[in-house]
């Protein structure tokens, strides 16, 4: 019973196998990027980046039909473009970061789908905003478990100036040119999970896998280290459960995986142990000092 | 005893108008520096001005004693993310960023240094706390230990005793004149006057033009004190370009 649930299906299935591969190592790196929006208030820049990556890829299924490389390429250039041209707006115009990243991703946006109607059915539009997790070939699969790789490595080198950039931005600036290239790096990071994840999960749900896992997480622990792990593991824990119920039910896996993750982010909300709903019910009795 | 600082004729403008209008002057090195003047009068705009986060408009800062970066600055309103999951050690900590770096860890002396600069501020104990749990002053005596740290030779302090108690202000003003024995030059922004001429040698007085500066005794006199509360706060719309070139 239990292994008929739980095993047999990455046993008996070796497209199972690869999309649960291909899914842990987007919820690996995905987490600690996670974490950092989170605590950058950039939750929402997650998905609009997403979007923003459409008419990169969008030009290179025009040229290359479904290619790897050709819309890994299209969608790093048009995410990477997104985000330069939204902080160079912010700096150089009255316009702030958000408004300057919503309209440039909005006009991304809508080339994107443009381009996409040009040529292509339907069924190729759907597998560029939702993904299948369930068809990850050999180069995708490699293609994932490097960005991972890399995503990890490069968070560690620049993990410090970062969280001071996030904490205390006037102060990193006054001794040292460290944010900028900080804040560069995070934003390219995040620009390449999402284009990994657009292949498993698609455009739309890519960023789920980052921003509920963190979320969640923070309702559980208020240490960022704490937060990084525990994001972790909800979001290998929602990766598995998330391909098993699409395997059951017969179901799409992406969206399946984004809400398990979903359910844990409720449940969070109400029980976690860190601001959950629960734990500011009662007033428990005060201490003396 | 050399210079520290040199300032030339230098303008500080928002949006071309002028904040700090035609300043020159020199400031010793170990000198203890008030700045003082009305709201808008360009103080914290000048500070800004020598620690380089506003680019001269006119004129220009030499730094002698150091670079732009090497100097400690505490600005008025500190923008931390106080949410953020920090403890105090850690933040004040980063105050050794500049022997650091992206990646160095912390030797033995510079561990002790960090709880070195906790207990000079009074802080011993709440090296674990979160620093989003700390009280507004504390908050401010954090920051004042990550200074220490920096180790400068140049310490700008904009409005550093506002919603700090009288015991923690004095206790800082210990540390301001321990800086002055060790040759630090040291500028503060001040509105409390009578703290001005109890514990700081020379002063500035400024209203968006400098209306004094020198020994402080002779610049906080009544005329001056006078002429600076004169100073028209608003901007005029339709001022005419300024004819002092340098």
């Amino acid at each position: 019973m239990f292994y008929d649930l739980l095993i047999a299906p990455f046993i008996e299935f070796e497209f199972m196998r690869r999309a649960l591969v291909g899914a842990c190592a987007l919820a690996l790196a995905g987490s600690p990027l996670g974490v950092f929006l989170l605590l950058r208030r950039m939750s929402l820049t997650g998905d609009a980046m997403a979007h923003a990556i459409l008419p990169g890829a969008a030009v290179g299924y025009l040229i290359a039909g479904l290619s790897l490389p050709a819309m890994t390429i299209g969608g790093l250039a048009a995410g990477l473009s997104v985000a330069l041209l939204s902080g160079l707006v912010a700096r150089f115009t009255a316009l702030r970061e958000d408004a300057s990243l919503a309209g440039f991703y909005l006009m991304s946006l809508a080339l994107g789908v443009t381009i996409l109607s040009l040529r292509g059915s339907s069924v190729d539009l759907l597998h560029v905003l939702f993904g299948n997790v369930l068809a990850l070939d050999e180069d995708t699969l490699l293609f994932l478990a490097g960005v991972a790789t890399f995503t990890l490595l490069a968070l560690a080198a620049g993990y410090r100036a970062l969280a001071m950039e996030t904490l205390d931005p006037g102060f990193l600036s006054s001794v040292s040119k460290a944010g900028g290239p900080a804040q560069v790096l995070f934003l390219s990071l995040v620009v390449l999970n999402l284009v990994a994840g657009f292949h498993a999960l698609g455009t739309l749900l890519a960023v789920g896998i980052m921003i509920l896992p963190a979320a969640s997480a923070r309702l559980w622990s208020p240490d960022i280290t704490r937060m990084t792990l525990i994001a972790a593991v909800i979001g290998l824990v929602s990766s598995a459960a998330g391909l098993l119920l699409s395997y059951h039910f017969n179901l799409p896996p992406g969206p399946l995986i984004v809400l398990t993750a979903g359910g844990w982010h409720v449940a969070s909300m109400i029980f976690g142990l860190s601001g959950g709903y629960l734990r500011r019910l009662p007033p428990r009795r005060h201490l003396e000092a | 005893m050399s210079a520290a600082l040199r300032i030339h004729d230098l303008t500080l403008a928002y949006d071309r108008h002028p904040v700090v209008h035609h300043l020159s002057g020199e400031i010793e090195q170990g000198a203890l520096l008030a700045v003082c003047g009305p709201n808008g009068g360009g103080k914290s705009t000048l500070l800004k001005g020598i620690v380089g986060a506003l680019q001269p408009i006119g004129g220009k800062v030499e730094r002698l004693a150091c670079d732009a970066r090497a100097i400690a600055y505490l600005p008025q309103a500190a923008d931390v993310d106080r949410s953020f999951p920090i403890d105090v050690f850690d933040m004040v900590a980063m105050g050794h960023w500049r022997s650091i770096g992206w990646f160095g860890g912390l030797s033995k002396t510079q561990r002790a240094r960090v709880f070195d600069a906790i207990a000079s501020v009074g802080l011993t104990g709440f090296e674990d706390r979160p620093i989003g749990t700390l009280s507004g002053g504390q908050m401010q005596r954090v920051l004042f230990a990550r200074l220490l740290l920096q180790d400068a030779p140049i310490i700008l302090l904009d409005e550093p005793f506002n919603a700090i108690d009288q015991r923690t202000v004095s206790e800082l003003l210990e540390l301001v004149n321990s800086w002055r024995s060790e040759k630090r030059t040291v500028i503060v922004v001040l509105h409390d006057l009578d703290l001005v001429r109890r514990v700081f040698p020379q002063t500035l007085l400024l209203a968006r033009e400098k209306i004094a500066w020198g020994a402080t005794s002779d610049v906080l006199c009544p005329e001056n004190l006078l002429s600076a509360r004169r100073m028209v706060e608003a901007f005029d719309r339709e001022a005419h370009e300024c004819e002092r070139a340098a």
